[in-house]
């Protein structure tokens, strides 16, 4: 009987459910107490789609335009990656590739695929399932290193009259992305994982 | 009607997977992980009150530093110039791309000063024995607002960008980017220093 006792998310206190109440609230901190994320797969899917729909402009777009000397170079987001790496950057080069490529990916497959198999009430791999979980919620944040590179950049070289860099549509296409997988992992409750999980006696 | 206020602090469910365990005595020692699915659900450390403190103090001094100085000195061919953490933001607003500054503004400026403020409000009172207004709410916003400040990341863009130009142009980092780079370890400190469950010991 472990469904009457509920951990508070303000305090971490575990607190009594009493049967037949709706709503009851942290018995310490007075912070509404809930046993799941609301709506968690819903919410985390809506999220997920839109990621998903922008994700191609994000990526055929180009995020930045660089005239120098008459000349304008435009920058997708892979393209920005292949020049580090044609600079001989190639730690940088790789660091910018996966953080803006591989992350992004990878993000989206994984939620998709813990969205799924909670809604299939999937008891598999538990453990496994947490750990990337864990590592989409960690390393999301940075692919919006690219958007701060642009924003560097248009600093930098604002009054010189070496160049001049602008930011492209595809920037905030990016960002867009980055932001909804962001939510897209915070509205999904990892214990929905462990719901499906049989129990054992301790 | 409230359940009854019978507080077992001893006793947590892990929010990542829900098993209900209790803290072993000896906590405060170090690390605690869930038994289950291993996440962490305690960093351990005796005082919860001074640390969170200093160490929200020292991210203040960085951050004002860190916006008060050159970030970046670019030189090319007798030009010269140097930008700060703010202009990037300016000029992108100043291109029409509102929506793009707006995001570099919250993750550089807005959500890492609501992180810092937030700590010195919180902890400055509690480490005079009292309790601020709202704390509760205080402790939530912290939480909530953590992820959206991404200093650590910018300070990444800082260096691939100084490395895009450095083959024309000689870029030197300035005293703001020293200042950054101490800011993003302190304010990862701080994450492990906060346990909003260990206040409310401390608190009437």
């Amino acid at each position: 009987m472990t469904h009457d006792l509920v951990g508070c998310h303000g305090c971490g206190l575990v607190n009594r459910w009493p049967a037949g109440l709706a709503r009851v609230r942290c018995a310490r901190c007075d912070a509404p107490l809930t046993r799941r994320i609301r709506r968690s797969v819903s919410r985390s899917s809506a999220f997920l789609v839109a990621a998903v729909m922008l994700y191609l402009p994000a990526n055929l777009l180009p995020i930045m335009h660089v005239t120098s000397l008459g000349m304008v170079r435009s920058d997708t987001i892979l393209s920005g990656a292949e020049f580090l790496l044609i600079s001989g950057m190639w730690p940088l080069a790789l660091v910018v590739f996966v953080a803006s490529v591989l992350v992004p990916i990878m993000k989206m497959v994984i939620i998709a695929y813990l969205l799924i198999s909670v809604q299939l009430r999937s008891p598999a791999r538990p453990l496994d399932r947490t750990r990337l979980y864990r590592f989409t919620e960690f390393v999301g944040r940075w692919s919006m290193v690219d958007i701060f590179v642009v924003a560097v950049l248009v600093a930098l070289l604002q009054m010189g009259a070496v160049a001049d860099v602008r930011a492209g549509p595809g920037a905030l296409y990016f960002a867009a992305v980055v932001i909804l997988t962001m939510l897209a992992t915070f509205t999904f409750d990892p214990r929905l994982i462990w719901d499906n999980v049989p129990k054992r006696d301790e | 009607m409230k359940p009854p206020a019978r507080h077992r602090h001893d006793l947590i469910a892990c929010h990542e997977c829900d098993l209900l365990q209790r803290l072993p005595a000896e906590h405060l020692a170090g690390r605690v992980r869930c038994r289950r699915c291993g996440c962490v659900l305690d960093h351990g450390g005796h005082d919860p009150i001074n640390p969170p403190l200093a160490l929200g103090f020292t991210a203040l001094i960085l951050f004002v530093l860190s916006n008060s100085f050159p970030l970046l000195d670019f030189s090319l061919g007798g030009q010269h110039a140097s930008t700060y953490l703010l202009a990037g933001i300016q000029q992108l607003y100043a291109q029409g791309a509102i929506l793009l500054a707006g995001v570099v503004l919250f993750t550089t400026i807005i959500a890492p000063l609501l992180h810092i403020s937030l700590l010195i409000y919180v902890f400055l009172p509690l480490s005079l024995g009292r309790r601020p207004p709202g704390f509760v709410a205080a402790l939530r916003i912290m939480q909530a607002v953590l992820p959206w400040s991404m200093l650590e990341i910018f300070l990444l863009g800082v260096i691939v960008a100084s490395v895009k130009l450095a083959e024309r142009a000689t870029i030197v980092a300035g005293p703001a980017a020293w200042s950054l780079a101490i800011l993003v370890f302190v304010l990862a400190a701080t994450t492990t220093q906060v346990h909003p469950g260990r206040l409310w010991d401390r608190i009437r």
